[in-house]
């Protein structure tokens, strides 16, 4: 492994890689819409784009991090990879926002003013602003139990809080250069992640066979599955960046003073743990 | 515009690939920006040509050229397209080809993504476009893709909000890659406060798309599962509000419309002091009244909304928040002004499209102030004054601003000057053209007369009619444009390296065309 | 603050008057409601501070221009700031604007109270037309385009009021607080009269208020102001306001109608009878979707001749017309058509065209369809 600090910035060649990446968003897109229109073979096509996604996130990680191997990217690349990554978390945070927004929006204003004075005498008589609700036009015909904290999501705030725990001690370790420290640090968050998807999935499985809580359970129901799904979404996506990270690190590509990888997973996952510190107060806590 | 460009790779680097495939493969910063200049340019007379249409059914009152769910959709499509499509793209060009020449950088920070950022903007273009070949045409909304009217629509709407999130992964990839290359590749020597003021409004830019285009993601999101998975974000009936749809857009949209200026700014900030022979009058309040603007557009979005039936105080707030955006805009125009006093002057074509820039900009400012003035808005929201305020701040503001860029940059991307008489015609006939069309709206919204319409009552006859000719002057002459674009390309007079006699900064230091690879070692700025 | 506000408007009233100003066809309608004067005058107002604005900040740039060019041999200074002047010109604009949202903040406060009416009236937007429903007197009716499709199509020459036209106006008494609740039955629409300075975003599911007091009586015109899909070109408004006594005895006519309406349920029909009054219901509120002639618009409205649903099982049939199909442009009708115009249209749908069913479908079908809800709030459309 050689770390040859070079003083220009380094240039990638031409790459076919991104040209690969828009093939397969066209795919997806198309093959989604061709999905949800009930066309036939949408499925196919959204999968064969999500198949050259991957094939692309391969090759272009790939060549990334052969060229952080090569030693590559000096002192200026590092401090790009950390400006670039922050903005990036910053435009997840307000991606996350608009869903916050629309939580707020419609618990105190939109329902409150469904049943108030015109709208609520004239339009939707006899409904009651109540939180959690189906809305006026559906609270007769959808029943739902709202989900309580103190079961699932209250564990998962442990797991959650601890993996952040684990993956900083991991760091610890691979700044003094203790490897052991490292990867057991990693493979503990990982598995944390993973009870977390999998306790996420049993949840979302009682809630639409026992609770009759969908996704067209009203506002509530929908701001429910879409900001704890999204959330989901992304700790999937942290997770087997873990994983991928857990596995440069037995590769031993990581040093005490040159792992930038590893630090984006690390800032993405603390993202991840304080988005759903968020949820877990306003979405299942404070109902 | 690079073609010439690429015959200087004399450095020998590695050996590149050729044909389509050079484009495809690109990480150059000058094949990107180039790669941007043009999809604009496509987009701009596809439509552009969506616009005349529109413009030839409203010269009579009756339905001649269009049926009514027609032009709704050449309505939709020509605003998504001149935005997303247009003005946002070609900015994105300008910043590729300029702001390393600018910082003295030798590429942008991630080269790769950069490729990427530009390639899934046709994906997205060609989503939208091709809907108009299916089974119940295009879009029909509006640009503003407001519910429920976006949740009735066919399998196009659903093409358009995964073309609006591709749009959004390309904006967000672009600023991402905009601001690391001004925060950590600029020249040595070369502080945030001497950077020219190009790179200062597109680094605040580049905030704004990060910080809203992601809200954007997010409410085209609900209205997807709206429409397809059966939630009830925008259904009263489900507990959601339409409304909520509004301002969630708006939050986005409303910055975005600075999105939309900010770099035209920057472009005429560059332009000015280069034909005035003088330097930018107050620079450093031209930052703050930049970063201003930015940071007031997140707090006035409501303005669009004054007659959802707001409570009083949101409809003062975001009245009285509103109006202040004109304090640092004025700032601006004052600046531009002062820059141009007492200096040397002289009309080039890009100074000329500056000066229209600065005084056409301003009516549409002053427009915007009447709308924002929340009672007169209730009177006009959604007519054609709207209309005209718009296109005043977008044509004379953003395209004129990209015109007077062009002509002020071509020389050093093409390495010949362009064809100054028919640069002046061009100039002429557009200006001329431009308030033909769009000051006569300004009546039309006065008297009464709705936006999105196919048919009008007979009182608004006359203007339609001169607004109509206007158009199509307007439109036509932009073929002048493209014969000065393909003209330079192709030869032309030889342009030294220091194009302009007034122009500063380090983009004048390199040779013109300017090499494939230019400031591999950085620049040393004292 | 106020004398000043007021001094203001009078040297405006002096330069408006006899100038362009005061020519409607270069400014708002003429107003027709305290609220329409105040945007009026406040137009005006902030009008010629920008005009002066403009004047002095271009007259400036035009003036360096001609002096300052190079060709005129002139040199370039070189100063580039001055924070005394760039002071200066900050905070100039920044009192202008205070002198600008002081009498505006007056108008939102007064157009934002809409206390103490004199009547209250409930308008509904649908795709394409309005529903007024006067809650004081117990009367509803729809309001639709009365411009004639030859018109538009240029087949005819075009009226005076080319498409600002409707078959029954709403009515309204002058000099009277009339408060409007503006709502939405499918997508947003937004009522607008000029003259009267009212408008409102019609928001379904929600009631927003509004509220205009007419001067004079006349008749004044206006149009839906929000994208509501194809006919959104289509959906005037005319509000007739007339005296007190006209208005009484407007209410009386609408009553007697609306009487006789109701009785039409309770009776049975002949096809033949059924047929030409489905028609009528059928030009009213179907056509604009699914055509005159039956065929729909392909690929957004379905063709209604030959269709599986208005040739098959008559119970189906009248279920999409009282139900609509939540989620597409089929609204519910059950809420807007009586059940002698629901039993005519879904009749002649299954006579018209290429239909031939034959069969028939009586007033108390659809009672019986409606199992008990709640009866079309509506009396016949025509
Ligand atoms: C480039 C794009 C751009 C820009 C820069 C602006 C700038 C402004 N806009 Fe505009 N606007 C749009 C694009 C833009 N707008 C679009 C696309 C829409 C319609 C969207 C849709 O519905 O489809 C819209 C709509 C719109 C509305 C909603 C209208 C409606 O639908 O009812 C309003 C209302 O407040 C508004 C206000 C303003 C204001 C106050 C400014 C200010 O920033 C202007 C500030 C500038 C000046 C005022 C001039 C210079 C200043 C001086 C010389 C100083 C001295 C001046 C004074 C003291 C008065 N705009
Ligand atoms: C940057 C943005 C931008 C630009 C540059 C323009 C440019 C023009 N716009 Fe734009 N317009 C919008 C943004 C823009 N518009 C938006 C956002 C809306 C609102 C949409 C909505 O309501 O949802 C709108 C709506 C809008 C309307 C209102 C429609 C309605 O409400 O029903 C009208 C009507 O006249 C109009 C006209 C024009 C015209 C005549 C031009 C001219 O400047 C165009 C000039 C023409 C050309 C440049 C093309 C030249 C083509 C040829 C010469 C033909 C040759 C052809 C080929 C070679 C293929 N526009
Ligand atoms: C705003 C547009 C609109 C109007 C007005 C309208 N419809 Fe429809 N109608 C539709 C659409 C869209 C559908 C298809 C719905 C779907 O996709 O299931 C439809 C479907 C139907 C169908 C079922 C046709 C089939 O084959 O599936 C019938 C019957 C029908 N409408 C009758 C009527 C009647 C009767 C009226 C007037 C009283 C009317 N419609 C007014 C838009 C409209
Ligand atoms: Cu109803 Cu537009
Ligand atoms: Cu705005």
């Amino acid at each position: 492994m050689s770390l040859a600090q070079t003083d220009k910035y380094y240039l990638p060649q031409p790459s076919l890689w991104p040209i690969i990446g828009s093939v397969a968003l066209l795919l997806m897109a198309v093959g989604g819409v061709m999905t949800m229109r009930e066309i036939d073979n949408g499925g196919w096509v959204l999968l064969a784009g999500v198949a050259i996604l991957f094939f692309m996130m391969f090759g272009w990680f790939g060549e990334v991090i052969r060229d952080s191997e090569a030693g590559h990217y000096n002192k200026q690349v590092d401090s790009s990879f950390r400006w670039s990554m922050s903005w990036f978390i910053f435009s997840e945070v307000m991606f996350f926002a608009a869903f916050f927004g629309a939580l707020f929006y419609t618990r105190v204003l939109s329902v409150p003013w469904l049943a108030d004075a015109d709208t609520g005498s004239l339009l939707w008589k006899g409904f009651q602003a109540t939180w959690p609700t189906a809305g006026p036009g559906l609270q007769d015909s959808v029943q739902f139990t709202p989900m309580g904290a103190w079961g699932i999501p209250a564990i998962n705030t442990l797991l959650l809080l601890t993996s952040g725990v684990t993956v900083t001690w991991a760091h610890w370790g691979l700044k003094k250069g203790n490897r052991t420290q490292l990867i057991l640090g990693l493979l503990l968050t990982v598995a944390l992640g993973v009870t977390f998807l999998g306790l996420q999935v049993y949840e979302y499985h009682h809630a639409y066979t026992e609770m009759g809580l969908t996704l067209g359970a009203g506002v509530y129901g929908a701001t429910f599955f879409m900001l704890t799904g999204f959330h989901g979404f992304h700790v999937l996506v942290g997770t087997t960046m873990l994983i991928v990270m857990l596995l440069r690190s037995i590769a031993g590509h990581f040093t005490a003073e040159h792992h930038f990888a590893f630090e984006a997973v690390s800032w993405y996952w603390h993202f991840v743990d304080v988005v759903w510190v968020l949820l877990f107060i306003l979405v299942y806590w404070m109902i | 515009m690079s073609d010439a460009a690429h015959a200087h790779d004399d450095h020998g680097h590695h050996a590149h690939p050729t044909g389509i495939m050079r484009w495809l493969t690109t990480t150059n910063h000058k094949d990107i920006g180039t790669l941007y200049l043009w999809f604009a340019l496509i987009m701009l007379f596809a439509a552009g040509s969506m616009a005349l249409l529109i413009r030839a059914e409203l010269f009579q009152p009756g339905l001649q050229v269009t049926n009514p769910d027609f032009f709704n959709q050449l309505t939709t499509m020509h605003g998504l397209i001149m935005i997303f499509g247009v003005i946002m793209p070609a900015f994105s060009g300008f910043a590729n080809w300029q702001v390393p020449l600018m910082l003295g950088a030798p590429d942008m920070a991630f080269p790769r993504m950069n490729n990427w950022a530009f390639w899934v903007l046709p994906v997205a273009g060609l989503l939208l476009m091709s809907s108009f070949l299916l089974p119940g045409g295009a879009v029909a909304g509006g640009w503003t893709m407001y519910p429920p009217l976006f949740i009735q629509g066919g399998i196009s709407y659903d093409l358009t909000i995964l073309a609006v999130h591709i749009m959004g992964l390309s904006s967000i990839m672009g600023s991402i890659n905009i601001i690391t290359t001004i925060l950590n590749m600029r020249a040595p020597g070369l502080t945030l406060m001497k950077m020219p003021l190009f790179c200062w409004t597109w680094l605040i830019t580049a905030y704004l798309l990060i910080a809203t285009m992601p809200v954007l993601a997010g409410a085209v999101t609900m209205l997807l599962t709206d429409r397809n998975f059966g939630t009830h974000f925008f259904n009263a009936a489900g507990g959601g509000d339409p409304v909520m749809f509004q301002h969630i857009f708006w939050f986005f949209a409303h910055p975005e419309v600075y999105i939309l200026i900010l770099p035209a700014f920057g472009i005429v900030s560059q332009v000015i002091p280069t034909f005035a022979r003088k330097p930018l009058f107050g620079y450093a309040s031209m930052v703050y009244a930049t970063a201003s603007i930015a940071i007031l557009s997140f707090i006035v979005w409501a303005h669009h909304m004054f007659t959802v039936g707001m409570p009083v105080a949101a409809q003062l707030f975001f009245m009285f928040s509103t109006m202040l955006i004109a304090v640092p805009t004025g700032v601006k125009v004052f600046n531009w002004v002062a820059t141009m006093w007492k200096g040397s002057l002289s009309f080039e074509t890009p100074m000329l499209f500056a000066i229209a820039f600065v005084c056409l900009f301003t009516i549409g400012g002053f427009s915007g102030l009447v709308l924002a003035i929340a009672p007169v808005d209730i009177q006009l929201h959604d007519t054609y004054y709207v209309v005209a305020h718009f296109h005043y701040v977008l044509v004379s503001g953003a395209l004129f601003s990209i015109f007077a860029g062009i002509y002020y940059w071509m020389p050093k991307w093409t390495g010949h000057m362009y064809d100054e008489t028919l640069g002046k015609w061009h100039f002429w006939l557009s200006v001329i053209g431009m308030n033909i069309v769009f000051f006569p709206m300004h009546f039309l919204g006065l008297a009464g007369m709705p936006r999105r319409i196919p048919d009008y009552a007979l009182q608004f006859t006359e203007f339609n009619q001169i607004a109509t000719v206007g158009a199509f002057i307007f439109g036509f002459s932009q073929l002048i444009f493209l014969v000065v674009v393909l003209k330079a390309i192709k030869g032309g007079a030889k342009a030294g390296d220091r194009v302009w006699e007034g122009a500063e900064g380090l983009e004048w230091t390199v040779p013109s065309p300017a090499p494939y690879h230019t400031f591999e070692t950085a620049p040393v700025v004292k | 603050m106020k004398s000043m506000w007021q001094s203001g408007m009078g040297v405006l009233a002096l330069i408006g008057s006899g100038s362009a100003l005061a020519d409607y066809a270069y400014n708002l309608q003429a107003p027709a409601s305290q609220v329409a004067h105040d945007v009026f005058q406040l137009h005006n107002l902030i009008m010629l501070v920008c005009l002066g604005i403009f004047v002095v900040v271009f007259g400036a740039m035009f003036y360096s221009l001609i002096k300052h060019r190079k060709s005129a041999g002139h040199q370039a200074a070189h100063f580039h700031e001055n924070t005394t002047v760039e002071v200066i010109w900050t905070v100039i604009p920044f009192v202008i604007l205070m002198g600008m949202a002081y009498p505006a903040a007056k108008v939102v406060i007064d157009m934002k109270d809409t206390s103490n009416p004199d009547l209250t009236i409930k308008i509904t937007g649908y795709q394409w037309k309005w529903g007024y429903d006067y809650l004081n007197d117990d009367i509803r009716f729809y309001s639709t385009l009365a411009t004639p499709r030859e018109q538009i199509e240029g087949k005819a020459a075009k009226g005076e009021h080319y498409l600002l036209e409707v078959d029954e106006p709403m009515v309204v008494p002058v000099g009277k607080r009339v408060r409007l609740l503006i709502t939405a039955n499918d997508v947003l629409h937004a009522w607008w009269v000029p003259a009267l300075g009212a408008k409102q975003d019609a928001i379904p599911g929600f009631i927003r208020d509004s509220w205009f007091k007419a001067d004079k009586i006349g008749t004044y015109r206006g149009q839906c102001v929000e994208l509501c899909g194809k006919d959104h070109g289509f959906m005037p408004i005319v509000v007739e306001v007339v005296s007190e006594a006209d208005y009484q005895a407007w209410v009386a006519k609408k009553k007697g109608a609306a009487q006789a309406a109701a009785a039409d349920n309770a009776k049975a029909f002949a096809v033949a009878d059924l047929v030409t009054r489905g028609e009528k219901v059928y030009q009213a509120n179907c056509a604009a979707c699914h055509q005159a002639n039956g065929m729909g618009l392909p690929g957004t409205f379905p063709a209604i001749n030959g269709s599986k649903v208005a040739t098959g099982p008559i119970a189906d049939h009248i279920q999409v017309v009282l139900n609509g199909r939540p989620g597409t442009a089929m609204a519910a009708f059950g809420g807007q058509l009586s059940d002698a115009d629901i039993a005519a249209v879904v009749t002649y749908q299954r006579n018209a065209w290429d239909n031939k069913m034959g069969d028939l479908a009586q007033p108390a079908d659809i009672a019986a369809a409606r199992g008990g809800a709640t009866e079309a709030a509506a009396p016949a459309a025509q």
